[in-house]
């Protein structure tokens, strides 16, 4: 098997220029938080945070300061509501198992959007095991809450709703305050998590201001290094730790924290928001580039999301008709762009993307979309470049299609 | 089940970057097409029969992964120049595995439809003639019954879809 992979990668030789849109699933780190990390593997607090010496107390340093960074860059009043976990999976599975199971003896109802990412929805499925159900809130086809159906199905029984700020798939922006004064006027005692994680570095987000409960942020989808990310739990509120090991300086996450990482997220965040209008607005001013390029250069092309200020400023989620996803994604690698898609085929599974579904998108559109993300580290040459490989590679798949496929 | 990147072989980039017999047939006397869009995976097969049951001609389209497409591709290299009951018999989906150097369990399912749309087609063609062959058995074979499975399975998602809407 490796060594078709390394076939592969040899029909890759020769590629002059690589650009990088699949910011979704990964991301490059740039080289100023990597030198940031380095120090902390074998220079200075490499000890372990919670014992007596002095790379411990270094250690300690370090994470508290990074604790007391990344709570005020989203809102939070004291650095104690900050949890950092590997990841915002695993945030989203302690926000959601935790709070859930912690608080139990106030309802069993969970309610979440149609379109949250598969670590809230697999742990709501989850969580009928323990006896919780869920009610899932239909979006409208710009992926936009539907907040009459959100009033109905919060009850005194609901002990949680979870609702992702912006939409990583399709870039929607939803209106939280007043899904969350919904929430908490049907039923005050309801907890109510976000998933932040595409929110954080690229639209303006306060826990305060926004007066969440709990929410998750990530370090890789602000180009910091994966295998980090953070749970806001507010000051009142419980929440059950999920797992069972070594309680260090963390109290809702066990075993040894992993210092440089918590560097590397800090370092990643500080790059964002130092800028924070000029990095969002270079984002938006290439995705417009790209997405009005693609639109200029090809027909049968749909926007999936909304247009306007109420999209995330770095998302381009495109559907290519009478194109399947997945054979466009490897005939773009073959010219350098590295894109991911939506279809059935790319992502393994039976079904595509539940989020295109749930717009209302049929199969075939959802099957031949491709995302893209733009990045602070993107140049106007990267994206006149794939404006220049993307149409070929899709004219090339279509033209393998001819007629077949259309519905 | 882990996740991991699809390893297709060196022939199966091959052929999806140089595809053979694309497209359709001006003078096909038979066309069948297999699987649905709304899986993702679908193949039209354009044939060329003589009056000697021998495939003269045959060429293809196809909407699907690379796999798909390699399938596909390989199938019209297999059966151009056979009589109708050889690429019947000799031509299974282990065999166009086989042939593009083994494919990932995930998609051995385009195998087994680019050899279920060839049997539709060859099924096809003598009942527009009118008249079977003994050897062409009456029961479906396993790759016609797998394509027939892909494809109710599509409606059943895309009536399951419309259900959801009008809710």
């Amino acid at each position: 098997m490796v060594e078709n992979v390394r076939d592969l990668l040899k029909a890759h030789e020769g590629i002059k220029r690589e650009v990088y849109l699949d910011n979704e699933n990964s991301t490059i780190v740039p080289k100023e938080v990597v030198e940031a990390m380095l120090p902390y593997y074998n220079q200075r607090a490499y000890g372990n945070p919670t014992l007596t010496h002095k790379p411990g107390w270094e250690a300690f340093e370090t994470i508290m300061g990074a604790s007391q960074k990344i709570s005020k860059f989203i809102g939070a009043k004291i650095l104690e509501e900050i949890t950092f976990t590997p990841g915002a999976t695993e945030a989203n599975n302690l926000a959601l198992m935790g709070a859930a199971l912690a608080n139990k003896h106030k309802g069993k109802k969970i309610v979440i959007s149609a379109i949250e990412p598969i670590n809230v929805l697999h742990v709501t499925e989850m969580l009928q095991k323990f006896g919780f159900t869920t009610t899932k809130i239909p979006v409208n086809p710009e992926g936009f809450l539907d907040l009459e159906k959100l009033k109905e199905a919060v009850d005194k029984e609901t002990v949680l709703a979870s609702i992702a700020t912006l939409n990583n798939e399709i870039g929607t922006v939803q209106p939280l305050k007043e899904a969350l004064d919904i929430v908490k006027e049907k039923n005050p005692d309801a907890l109510f998590h976000t998933d932040a994680s595409d929110a954080y570095g690229r639209i303006p987000f306060n826990v305060q201001e926004l007066q969440v409960d709990l929410a998750t942020v990530s370090s890789y989808k602000i180009l910091g290094p994966r295998g980090i990310g953070a749970l806001y739990v507010k000051e009142s509120v419980n929440v059950d730790k999920i797992l069972e090991g070594q309680i260090g300086t963390q109290k809702l996450w066990p075993g040894v924290e992993n210092t440089p990482l918590i560097v590397g997220f800090t370092k990643a965040s500080e790059l964002v928001f130092k800028d924070f209008e000029a990095n969002t607005s270079h984002m938006r001013k290439l995705r417009d580039k790209l997405a009005d390029g693609i639109f200029a250069k090809l027909s049968d092309v749909k926007l999936n999301g909304p247009k306007g200020d109420k999209r995330a400023p770095d998302n381009a989620n495109i559907s290519f008709l009478r194109c399947e996803g997945e054979a466009l994604t490897i005939e773009l690698s073959l010219a350098g762009v590295y894109v991911s898609s939506g279809s059935a085929c790319s992502r393994r599974l039976l079904q595509p993307s539940h989020v295109l579904v749930a717009i209302g998108r049929k199969f075939s559109e959802a099957h031949g979309s491709i995302l893209m993300k733009t990045t602070r580290c993107h140049t106007e040459e990267d994206i006149t470049h794939v404006l220049e490989v993307l149409p070929n590679a899709v004219n090339r798949i279509r033209g393998i299609v001819g007629s077949t496929g259309v519905d | 089940m882990s996740r991991v990147p699809l390893p297709y072989t060196q022939k199966v980039l091959d052929l999806f970057r140089n595809p053979k017999n694309l497209g359709k047939l001006e003078d096909a006397n038979v066309i069948a097409v297999a699987g649905n869009p709304a899986c993702g995976d679908m193949i039209t097969f354009y044939m060329k029969i003589n009056d000697h049951d021998v495939i003269e001609k045959i060429t293809f389209e196809s909407y699907g992964c690379a796999a798909n497409i390699a399938t596909a591709s390989i199938v019209t290299e297999m059966i151009k120049g056979l009589t109708t009951e050889g690429a019947w018999k000799d031509v299974t989906w282990k065999k166009v595995t086989e042939e593009v150097g083994g494919l990932p369990s995930v998609k051995f399912h385009c195998g087994i439809l680019a050899v279920g749309a060839v049997k539709r087609a060859i099924r096809k063609y003598y009942e527009q003639k009118g008249s079977a062959p003994s050897w062409l058995p009456k029961e479906l074979t396993f790759e016609e019954k797998q394509a027939l499975e892909e494809e109710e399975l599509a409606k059943k998602m895309s009536k399951k879809l419309k259900a959801a809407e009008e809710k």
